[in-house]
């Protein structure tokens, strides 16, 4: 039975095997131009990544509002809020590894502890950035942002989402990280389908649902074609994507857990501090329900391609579906 | 222009009062800087009483000039400085490091109106003063149509000034030279840097804990235009800020050399200053040695 939520108008293709595929960081090339169009105090910062982060879109449509800050992550933070104290509403891109990995106490202080309306965007998150290896694939991200305040914190779904949360991020008062992929991911969300930053997005509703998979980021649509799936072996799911992680939709979040019972968690991060550590924190104060939290198991990651990297880590469809049906023989 | 010596010696006199303001608050706090905020407050009195384009009844005054202070922890003096310009009034700086004091132990902007940023973490203030500076020329060359006046200036050498206070040991910090070559290449002329030379940090002096030497070479390799002077000099160090604004090609750092501790003969240039307050007693001599110095302070580059 197809369970999908209406009201999320997913495309068309959202089951089929030709469905488009980009990668997120496109939304961030077209957000911004977006975002540049609607208020010219929209400026991006980029350290040297201007092609692969997707900044060079922007820089072609906006040369003038376009900052080169070379290889400089620490002074890119600082000085984005710089232009932000003037005014400005910057974006600033580079590899999540090292924008926040590197650049943590500029934007702690200069962005987080000032309340700048600084729209950290990380790239080539997680283990799906494939062959370039442990370095480079940021697991901390989610945990090192949603800890500061003031600070919001985005994981979107697809390109469609992300190009969505961009637009929503510059018109946000306060400093926004953004967490993007280098793969190309399943477009699974339209034009149509809402984006709130304060709410999250019922992917997949069954009328007695024994588990609640929360998922956050790209891995929201491996939840939904798991679900799919169980639900073709008898175990109904609810499936929710929160591409914001913080705030919190306590309130989609709570009623979930309450329906199910049961809660799998996904995200392409260390299981330790990110969108699970989040969800279990929430919940084991309001609705204690039992939870198992997919993610990355206290480990760096390594060179491979995206698929392999996430099947070995327990993070694709299958894994997904073996820890719902753990929780559905219960 | 020069100054009167009537305007150089009530800048004097300003900067005795920062003094006398800077030690009651340390002794009130029980904790805090004591070398850095001395040795400043000759500049911070040319800054709040000369120098900047400001309002203290309206802080956030468009036109205004940035004044940025890198290095968070010597805000005593910074404090000191806008109550006597009449920002807030002087009995407040004695709340410093309170709980539920406006004046934090490093400033916060949010707490403190007229504060343009949040510091304390060493090496930041340079890339924040970028930024403005940028943003500044940005929003000058849209209005105007051209990056160029019709004096041959660029616009935002005309507009609001960006004034970014580093010390001297915070040069060790890798993201001070990330800051000086953005400045560098983008010829940001309407940032004028003020880097306190007053040789001491934590653990000792500069040149024994990093090297610092050649600094005025490091930053002329990068593009910058160099002033040095006795910073200690009220009608000095204002001849620099002036002489900054005429050179549009690019930033231009001075580099003043202060004397840590400046005003209290006992405990100038020591290093053991840094990062401590006086007490109760040493305040009330410190005070004493403040006022006796007063007016004899030799003048000597006036």
């Amino acid at each position: 039975m197809n369970m999908l939520n209406p009201d999320a108008k997913l495309s068309a293709k959202v089951f089929a095997d030709d469905i488009e595929q980009f990668p997120t960081r496109d939304g961030f090339g077209k957000g911004t131009i977006e975002a540049g169009n609607a208020d010219p105090n929209v400026v991006v910062l980029c350290a040297d990544l201007a092609e692969s982060t997707r900044a060079e879109w922007f820089e072609k449509e906006f040369p003038d509002r376009f900052i080169e800050m070379g290889i400089a992550e620490q002074n890119m933070a600082a000085l984005a809020a710089g232009l932000a104290l003037a005014g400005k509403v910057p974006f600033m891109a580079s590899y999540a590894a090292f924008n926040p990995g590197r650049n943590y106490e500029q934007i702690r202080t200069t962005i987080a502890l000032n309340r700048m309306p600084v729209k950290i965007c990380g790239m080539h998150a997680g283990v799906s950035v494939g062959p370039d290896g442990a370095t480079h694939q940021m697991l901390e991200d989610i945990g090192m942002m949603r800890m500061l305040p003031s600070m919001t914190v985005i994981v979107p779904a697809d390109a469609e989402e992300a190009r969505k949360a961009v637009i929503a991020a510059a018109k946000t008062d306060g400093p926004v990280y953004i967490r993007f992929g280098r793969a190309a991911t399943p477009v699974f969300t339209t034009s149509d389908t809402p984006f709130h930053i304060d709410k999250a997005l019922t992917l997949w509703d069954a009328d007695a649902p024994k588990v609640a998979i929360l998922a956050t980021g790209s891995l929201s649509y491996s939840a939904l074609v798991a679900a799919q799936a169980l639900s073709q072996e008898g175990i109904e799911s609810i499936v929710l994507h929160v591409a914001t992680i913080k705030p919190l939709d306590e309130e989609t979040v709570l009623e979930a857990a309450k329906r199910a019972g049961y809660v799998v968690t996904v995200e392409e991060h260390q299981a330790m501090g990110g969108f699970g550590s989040a969800i279990a924190e929430f919940l084991s104060e309001h609705h204690p329900v039992p939870i198992k939290r997919l993610g990355i198991a206290d480990q760096f990651g390594q060179s491979g391609s995206p698929g392999e990297l996430l099947a070995h880590y327990g993070l694709d469809v299958l894994h997904i579906q073996d820890a719902v049906r753990a929780f559905a023989r219960v | 222009m020069a100054l009167t010596d009537e305007q150089v010696r009530s800048l004097e006199k300003q900067a005795e009062a920062i003094r006398e303001t800077i030690i009651q608050m340390l002794v009130a706090a029980g904790s805090g800087h004591t070398a850095g905020p001395l040795g400043l407050a000759d500049i911070f009195a040319a800054f709040y009483f000369h120098i900047l384009k400001h309002d203290p009844k309206r802080p956030d005054l468009p036109e205004r000039d940035w004044l940025i202070l890198s290095n968070g922890h010597t805000v005593p003096v910074r404090y000191a400085a806008m109550a006597h310009a009449g920002y807030f009034p002087v009995e407040e700086c004695l709340t410093l490091r309170k709980f539920g004091s406006r004046l934090q132990g490093h400033p916060e902007r949010l707490r403190l109106p007229g504060l343009e940023t949040t510091s304390g973490p060493l090496g930041e203030g340079l890339s924040q003063a970028a930024g403005i500076a940028y943003a500044l020329r940005m929003d000058t060359s849209k209005d105007i149509g051209s990056p160029t006046s019709d004096v041959g200036l660029p616009m935002s050498h005309v507009g609001p000034r960006v004034y970014c206070i580093m010390g001297d040991g915070e040069q060790e910090e890798g993201e001070i030279w990330e800051a000086v070559m953005f400045a560098g290449k983008n010829k940001l002329s309407n940032i004028t840097a003020v880097i306190d030379r007053n040789n001491i940090q934590i653990d000792g002096m500069t040149e024994d804990v990093m090297p610092l030497e050649p600094l005025a070479d490091k930053y002329r390799a990068f593009n910058w235009h160099v002033l040095e002077v006795n910073g200690n000099d009220v009608a000095a160090f204002i001849a620099a800020v002036e002489e900054a604004k005429a050179i549009y090609e690019k930033p231009t750092v001075i580099i003043a050399h202060t004397i840590p501790g400046k005003g209290v003969p006992g405990i100038e240039f020591d290093y053991h200053w840094h990062g401590k307050p006086p007490s109760k007693e040493e305040g009330k001599q410190f005070l004493k040695e403040i006022r006796t110095m007063s007016g004899k302070v030799p003048n000597e580059y006036a």
